[in-house]
């Protein structure tokens, strides 16, 4: 990237960082992480309430509309939450260019795989066939 | 600086340590605990797989899902459950301790030392009251 000769010292200080986006990321972190205490609450609520049960229970509840909507708001917060948290990871010990990028790459193919793939279990729980 | 090292007759001439290093420090609860809560966290990075794993498996059918509840039941199945029921209640109590931490409060030693132990011991206890809690639910061991 080119830096433009005529940027004002305010604007330099502006979106430092790593990642070129100021605190926005540590208060993404913090959004994700009190929304994460109740949900992973529901979690635990959820998974417990159906140890044991049949297939056909199991998808009953999982598909019904609380309990489904509850698991896609875990899954979508804790995609985003885990995506910010090793990304951070990566940022602090991987410093090669070429590692970095990769491994910042994968962090997004993984989160976009396994949150999308549970996303969908839901909603094909949910709405059948 | 240049100022101090004239107060102080330290020059930079002579080769000494630049920053402390890890190992100098005595080893802390906080500290371990500030690793452990990166650990856990990676953990359940990987560890969503496996409810992904279950989500899809209830999605695909009676099959499918027999599968996992083969592996979930079995010996190794369980010890990686417990672990990851662990890593989920520590990473969320020291996660809690930040939140606290953010607010300015829980800095002074005391304080820090409270919320640390309380992170270790709650999550070992409310692991160990959910897999009783759990296996009651399933009505014993299978
Ligand atoms: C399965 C669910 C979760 C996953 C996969 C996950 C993953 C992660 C990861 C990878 C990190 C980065 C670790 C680091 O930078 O040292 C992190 C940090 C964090 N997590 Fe989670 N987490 C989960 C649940 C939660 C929950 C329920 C809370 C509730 C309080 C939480 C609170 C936090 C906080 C506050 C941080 C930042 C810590 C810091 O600033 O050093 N996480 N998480
Ligand atoms: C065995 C002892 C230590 C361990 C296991 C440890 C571990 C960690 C971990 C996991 C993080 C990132 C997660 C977080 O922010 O909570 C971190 C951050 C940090 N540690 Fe340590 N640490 C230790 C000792 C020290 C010491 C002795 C110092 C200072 C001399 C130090 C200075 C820092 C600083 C400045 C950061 C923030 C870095 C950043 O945000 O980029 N640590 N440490």
């Amino acid at each position: 990237m080119t830096e433009p000769m005529f940027r004002t010292p305010m604007s330099r200080v502006r979106g430092l960082g790593a990642a070129r986006s100021g605190t926005s990321h540590f208060w993404h972190q913090r959004v994700t992480s009190v929304a994460g205490v109740l949900l992973t609450v529901a979690l635990i609520v959820i998974v417990i309430s159906l140890l044991g049960r049949s297939h056909a229970a199991v998808v009953q509840i999982l598909g019904s509309p609380l309990i489904a909507i509850l698991m896609l708001l875990f899954i979508i917060n804790t995609a985003y939450h885990m995506w910010l948290g090793m990304q951070e990871i990566i940022l602090d010990y991987v410093h090669e260019d070429k590692w970095k990028f990769l491994a910042l790459m994968s962090n997004t193919f993984f989160v976009s795989v396994v949150g999308l793939a549970s996303a969908f279990a839901i909603l094909k729980l949910s709405f059948g066939v | 600086m240049a100022e101090l090292e004239a107060r102080t007759g330290m020059g930079a001439k002579r080769a000494r340590p630049i920053s402390p290093h890890l190992q100098i420090y005595r080893p802390m609860l906080t500290m371990m605990m500030s690793i452990v809560h990166r650990i856990t966290g990676a953990a359940l990075y990987f560890g969503m797989l496996l409810i992904a794993w279950w989500l899809i498996a209830a999605a695909t059918g009676p099959n499918a899902y027999a599968t996992v509840e083969w592996f979930m039941g079995s010996i190794v199945g369980q010890l990686i459950l417990f672990g990851y029921t662990w890593a989920l209640l520590h990473h969320m109590l020291g996660g809690i301790r930040h939140l606290v931490w953010d607010t300015l409060h829980g800095f002074d030693p005391a304080d820090r030392e409270w919320m640390t132990v309380a992170t270790l011991v709650g999550s070992i206890a409310l692991t160990l009251a959910l897999w009783v809690v759990g296996y009651l639910a399933m009505g014993g061991p299978r």
